[in-house]
């Protein structure tokens, strides 16, 4: 569309430039506070330009205890949080993506069934059924371990029923070429069904990823061992910590570096990201 | 190299029925068409012979073979989809090289078939492309090209050209037989356009509501339909059917029309007589009120009816014509060129 009128590109730019402010006014203030030292971030006004003790305070939430000395140094909640959210992102994907492909190239009975079961979990998120997966992962012993943190978050509809659609835009043809070339069941799931759902796995990896790196509850409730805490949560802790007021350079960097992770995964697999979510074409 | 024979094949879904008693043998080298309307079933049998559809009863030989439970794999045939159904992430190399692949031939045979397949198809320069690069009749050739490089005993076709513009289709067509008759590998190829079948079968099955009506060359199904049903589907424009009484050799149509009749009945009957039979003769019995005409360059075709009555008519007549809508002509039909229908069982009678 395109129109001529000044008034109303003036009123929408007003609306845009608003709307990027206030998305865009926290990270600057992130940023600044982050490049700051602590005795700064404790006096009034708040700083609004760069400071300069970025690096002194990177190498000291990455490397040096975060707060008091007791604190785990902030690369390990890093990979706590990199391990959980590869974990979540790439066992999701690979269960439902064969669950899927049983769902909807084999005939086995009560499979509408099945579908139907595992359609309703998309009803019980982590959540809801907190309390019991917690006795659950308590009584199997996976307390403060990768598998306890991520496996509860495998378990899940989306993927599954995202991987079902994709599925059935395949056309049936592909399977019968493919049975007349010869193709097993295993074959055909691995030189054409995967090649084929390529870009809606990564679209799937990305959202799983972002999902799984943003978890904050579970991680609460399930690590008590502060080697296992992962970096979301441990920026709630330490705004807590009662003896001694925040300090707040060092939390702005880490709200900085939990950010990092997610932005890259975005910016990395965008463009397969973007077609995942669009193509149709099959 | 191979024979096919169906021996009393029948496919049911749950309680519906969609083919009948199907019996045939196609001898080795032959090109089968299977021609019918939307529905008739055709589809399903040759699927059937593919193995992408169980056999409900009877029994399907490839080569003196029973083949009913085999895997499609293993029945030695290569199939053309309607749609191609090329892999869109493999090149038309790995396309036509998938199946060979698996069946864990040498690379380097594998490499020689394609590159032989791609040359009998004029494909060479595209084997790099993936199949979204390709054209409609480009994708058409890859997809041969994927059945020829199997090297197998039958070929199969499911309405591979109705995709293709109606030139390209033409042309295809012609390639398709050449090709057939350079490999001579025994051939089963499903349409529903009759002029397709007519052009590419040695022989014709004729398929409605899963029957097989007639199973013949396509001269022998042009000059002696064995049903209402061939008659009409074979040939174009269509036959003419006109309701007729037979007594002592001379059918008497509903105009009065007196025509000499060499078949050996009597009572009612349905006279059918092709548009391009019918031969202007001034003296000739049947006469046609004319409605309207079809100029088509090399003939003319005059829409009427029989004078008289409200039944339809179509004459062909050769050259470009000009009549006046309402002027009645007279035409006379050979005794040959007349078919006669039980008015009941639809059947020949002769």
């Amino acid at each position: 569309m395109v129109e001529n009128r000044p008034f109303l590109t003036v009123i929408t730019h007003i609306v845009l430039v608003l709307g990027v402010a206030m998305i865009a006014l926290p990270i600057w203030i992130t940023f600044v506070a982050a490049s700051h030292d602590e005795i700064r971030m404790l006096q009034a006004p708040i700083p609004l330009m760069p400071g300069s003790h970025f690096a002194d305070n990177l190498k000291q939430t990455l490397f040096g205890a975060g707060l008091s000395g007791d604190q785990t140094p902030v690369w390990r909640m890093l990979l706590n949080s990199l391990a959980m959210a590869l974990m979540i992102s790439v066992g999701k994907i690979a269960i439902s993506i064969i669950s899927a492909f049983a769902i909807v190239y084999f005939k086995f009975p009560f499979r509408m069934g099945f579908f139907w079961m595992i359609f309703i979990t998309l009803m019980l998120p982590v959540e809801v059924r907190i309390l019991p997966t917690f006795e659950v992962v308590a009584n199997l012993g996976l307390l403060n371990s990768y598998w306890g943190l991520s496996i509860p978050l495998i378990a899940s509809a989306t993927a599954t029923f995202m991987f079902r659609q994709v599925f059935l835009t395949i056309p049936d043809e592909m399977l019968e070429s493919a049975r007349i070339d010869g193709a097993g069941p295993m074959r055909f799931f691995w030189d054409i069904l995967l090649p084929l759902s390529r870009t809606n796995i990564a679209a799937l990896f990305v959202i799983l990823f972002i999902y799984g790196w943003n978890q904050y509850l579970w991680p609460l409730l399930i690590t008590t061992d502060t080697d296992m805490t992962t970096i979301v949560m441990s920026i709630k802790q330490m705004l807590e910590s009662a003896e001694q007021s925040p300090q707040w350079n060092v939390i702005m960097m880490t709200a900085l570096l939990a950010m990092l992770p997610p932005i890259l995964v975005v910016i990395g697999m965008q463009k397969l990201f973007v077609q995942g979510l669009t193509e149709t074409d099959k | 190299m191979a024979e096919i024979k169906f021996e009393n094949l029948t496919k049911s879904y749950g309680a519906t029925d969609v083919l009948h008693h199907v019996e045939g043998e196609i001898t080795d080298g032959e090109f089968i068409v299977i021609v019918g309307p939307s529905g008739c079933g055709k589809s399903t049998l040759l699927r059937m012979v593919a193995g992408l559809e169980a056999v409900s009863s009877g029994q399907i030989s490839i080569s003196n073979k029973v083949v009913n439970d085999l895997e499609p794999a293993d029945r030695d045939i290569a199939m053309v989809f309607q749609n191609y159904a090329l892999y869109p992430h493999m090149t038309v190399r790995d396309n036509m090289a998938y199946g060979l692949k698996i069946r864990k031939i040498p690379k380097d045979e594998i490499n020689r078939r394609v590159e032989e397949a791609a040359d009998i198809l004029e494909i060479r320069d595209y084997l790099d492309r993936r199949p979204r690069q390709l054209s409609g009749g480009q994708r058409q050739r890859v997809a041969m090209g994927r059945a020829i490089v199997r090297e197998p005993s039958v070929f199969l076709f499911d309405e591979p050209l109705s995709n293709l513009d109606a030139k390209l289709r033409v042309q295809m067509r012609l390639e398709i037989r050449k090709l057939q008759k350079r490999l001579g590998v025994t051939s089963i190829y499903v349409t529903h356009d009759q002029v397709e079948a007519m052009t590419l079968g040695d022989r014709l099955m004729v398929l409605n509501g899963g029957y097989v009506e007639q199973f013949g060359t396509p001269i022998e199904l042009y000059q002696r339909p064995a049903s209402l049903f061939v008659a009409g589907f074979i040939g174009s424009p269509s036959m003419n059917f006109l309701p007729a009484q037979v007594t002592n050799g001379k059918a008497v149509l509903e105009s009065g029309a007196q025509l000499q009749t060499s078949a050996k009945t009597s009572g009612g009957v349905i006279l059918g007589i092709r548009p391009e039979h019918l031969v202007l003769d001034e003296k000739g019995q049947i006469k046609v009120e004319v409605d309207l005409l079809e100029q088509l360059g090399s003939n003319t075709l005059v829409h009427g009816r029989l004078e008289g009555t409200q039944s339809p008519i179509v004459v062909s007549l050769d050259g470009i014509q000009t009549i006046d809508a309402g002027v009645v002509l007279s035409f006379d039909a050979p005794p040959l060129a007349l078919h006669l229908f039980d008015t009941v069982t639809e059947k020949r009678i002769e």
